[in-house]
């Protein structure tokens, strides 16, 4: 009684980072088998940092990933700070969130413009919008740029930035340079506006999950650095707890490791999960424009997510302005860390969602053991259920629309495939295909 | 991308073990993208594109190391279908971070991040595509520098040989009037045998070269290990400075194992 069988099967998935395959099989009325294939070789990050010093950690750990490097930079710089009891000065603590203020504006204007935009819009990328949107793709690269711009001044370079350094930077910016950020920024600001607006007259599809979202929550300000790591489900824990609430698990059929919630099962982190748990914590500009665009909270619906990427670009775009107009360059770049035994953990929220890194230090100050949980391993077992849930209602439409659809269901995460450093040919096999 | 270009040379860009940085710079380029897709025919380049045309391809951009049998065989195929095949990157050119794998057991490596190994397959070494295929141009860097990779494009559009550096970082520091860091503050510095490219970004920022443009055309690593020694730097010190994200550069090395077994 189940009807003809089809195959949604997309051998490499685009507009992603990183290689993935999509794999559904529909049966009849229902969605038999879902597999997220992930082939991106693993790189063994945590086995080869052992028997580095903790001074060398940043630079590598940015190699996970070429889209969120300086992500990977503060979670390592961060734990290892913890770990060593490093006291940073505050000037210091400003500029890592004008950093990440840098990055989340260039990587979410990537994925809002360039890789999410075409699906909505029916193009194929962002070269073919162009030719029917080109003053859209024009301002596209030009925001982009903007957040590139910050990295570069900090960072020296967009990609794997080199002044980043556990106790602060190798060097920091005068408040002049910083200044010269303001004009920029302010277009930028006005420009994310537009952007928000803009991404609410997309067509989006009526789909709702229950999710269970979780972001860091920081008393006075949306979080980068710091906060307790929280959940719309009561979990309220230290970073040091992670490992004791969130387990990855080796599943059946399947090569990869999937992070859950002890005890309950999948959960959503990233924009989502950050606007709706910190929407109160987002200066007023943000918070009018997504009353604006009517997105309230709880934004349930993933394919709104490039709306809530907007608006957290409006907010990056604002905190950076606030940033520059307040900086003195602290006395000095950074502090001097000694060698010494420790283990430390911290959570810092990349554009993707939180990353999780704990490293444990022998009194040479070398790494003995790393752990490093990227967003995308941990939104993996949700972006399954999503399709799951998805998949069932495209039933009766043509194969090659459907799965184009599964792909946009997909990029909703702004996956990052790379950084998912344990994920290799993931397999998910579901109940309902035991007996197909 | 571009349907209505027939006569446009076509470009493919595609990824083995890498972080995906090197094929970022295109799209990070973004004074020169929508120029760029307007003189080639951007063939395949899925971070980009869904639209996947089969080969073959005028140019293949190549960013990411051997580290798998199946990618292993995969390079072959792509030789074949690329004209002119190109790697990007330190990656794809010296191996990689990941090939620092190279001087371990894999095993080992695969049992402290999986929790099933037997599950997982990968080759001993992470290995530079020249070590598989012939490449015709090979851009350094981790990551790229994106005026390279329009530099290399505009060369290869206009059928001359593309302008990068082949001498040393020094030679940027001197052009930048930055003062040695090594010499005025003994600080540690790969700088003297490491490609330029970056435009001397460490020593900008008032920290040591690490060498993420992996050896320059002729590198006296050996004296450089000496000076290093003499500014206090341990064996093992010595070892990781060679052991960075060119790691399996042959003249990296050497001087790596030399130190290693000191």
């Amino acid at each position: 009684m189940s009807g003809r069988t089809r195959t949604i099967r997309v051998d490499t998935l685009a507009r992603v980072e990183g290689e993935g395959a999509l794999y559904i099989k529909l049966a009849g009325e229902r969605v038999a088998d879902v597999k997220l294939k992930i082939y991106e070789p693993p790189r063994f990050f945590e086995a080869f940092l052992r028997g580095r010093h903790f001074s060398e950690v940043p630079d590598i750990t940015a190699r996970i990933c070429g889209i969120c490097p300086i992500a990977y930079q503060m979670s390592a710089i961060h734990a290892i700070e913890r770990a060593l009891g490093t006291r940073i000065d505050p000037a210091v603590r400003l500029l890592r969130r004008l950093f990440y203020c840098g990055e989340w504006i260039e990587s979410h204007t990537l994925h809002v413009y360039m890789l999410h935009a075409p699906d909505f819009l029916g193009y194929q990328d962002v070269i073919a919008m162009a030719r029917d949107h080109r003053a859209v793709v024009e301002r596209a690269l030009r925001l982009k740029k903007v957040g590139n711009r910050i990295v570069t001044l900090l960072g020296g370079r967009e990609i794997h930035p080199i002044s980043a350094a556990v106790g602060g930077f190798y060097k920091v910016p005068t408040k002049q340079q910083l200044r010269e950020l303001v004009e920029d920024l302010e277009w930028a600001l006005d420009t994310s506006l537009e952007t928000a607006r803009w991404t609410a007259n997309l067509e989006f599809p009526d789909f709702e999950q229950d999710y269970e979202f979780v972001a860091l929550r920081h008393p006075d300000e949306y979080p980068f650095n710091e906060g307790r790591l929280v959940s719309n489900r009561g979990l309220d824990i230290d970073a040091a707890e992670y490992e004791d609430h969130f387990v990855e698990m080796h599943v059946k059929h399947s090569n990869a490791l999937h992070s859950v919630v002890r005890g309950r099962g999948s959960y959503l982190v990233g924009p989502m999960a950050r606007f709706n748990l910190n929407f109160d914590k987002l200066p007023e500009v943000a918070r009018q424009v997504a009353r604006e665009v009517k997105l309230a909270v709880p934004v349930k619906n993933p394919f709104r997510s490039i709306m809530v990427r907007s608006v957290e670009i409006v907010f990056a775009c604002a905190e950076a302005l606030r940033i520059v107009g307040e900086y003195e360059p602290p006395p000095t770049p950074r502090v001097e860390v000694p060698n010494q035994a420790g283990v430390g953990q911290a959570i810092t929220e990349a554009p993707r969602g939180i990353l999780y890194h704990r490293y444990a230090m022998d009194e040479r100050g070398l790494i003995i053991a790393a752990k490093i949980i990227p967003p995308t391993s941990q939104n993996q077992k949700r972006i399954e259920d999503d399709l799951r849930d998805y998949a069932v209602r495209l039933m009766a439409w043509p194969l090659e629309e459907a799965s184009w659809k599964c792909e946009q269901a997909i990029r909703n995460y702004d996956p990052c495939i790379s950084c998912a450093t344990h994920s290799l040919k993931v397999t998910v096999e579901r109940a309902e295909a035991d007996g197909v | 991308m571009n349907s209505d270009t027939k006569h446009k040379p076509t470009i493919a860009v595609f990824k083995f073990a890498s972080c995906d940085g090197c094929q970022l710079s295109l799209l990070d380029a973004e004074d020169e993208l929508l120029g760029v897709a307007g003189a080639v025919d951007i063939a395949y380049f899925p971070e980009a594109t869904r639209a996947m045309r089969k080969g073959p391809y005028d140019i293949g951009l190549i960013e990411g190391s051997i580290t798998t049998h199946h990618d292993a065989q995969r390079i072959q195929e792509l030789r074949r279908q690329c004209k002119t095949l190109v790697t990007i990157g330190a990656c794809a050119t010296a191996g990689g971070i990941q090939a620092l794998r190279n001087w371990k057991d894999v095993d080992e490596f695969i049992r402290v991040v999986y929790a099933t190994p037997q599950f997982i397959s990968t080759l001993k070494l992470s290995t530079p595509i020249a070590e598989h295929v012939p490449v015709d141009f090979e851009l350094r860097g981790c990551p790229i520098n994106k005026h390279h990779l329009i530099e290399l494009i505009t060369a290869m559009l206009a059928g001359r040989k593309p302008n990068i550096p082949s001498y040393s970082v020094c030679l940027e520091c001197k052009r930048r009037n930055n003062v040695c860091i090594t010499v005025a503050r003994g600080v540690a510095c790969l700088g003297p045998v490491t490609q330029a490219g970056c435009g001397a970004l460490c020593p900008g920022y008032d920290r040591g070269c690490y060498g993420c443009y992996g050896p320059m055309e002729s590198p006296n690593t050996t004296s450089l290990a000496n000076q290093l020694h003499i500014l206090g730097q341990s064996d093992a010190q010595i070892t990781r400075a060679f052991r960075g994200f060119n790691a399996w550069s042959w003249q990296f090395r050497k001087t790596s194992e030399e130190y290693e077994h000191k």
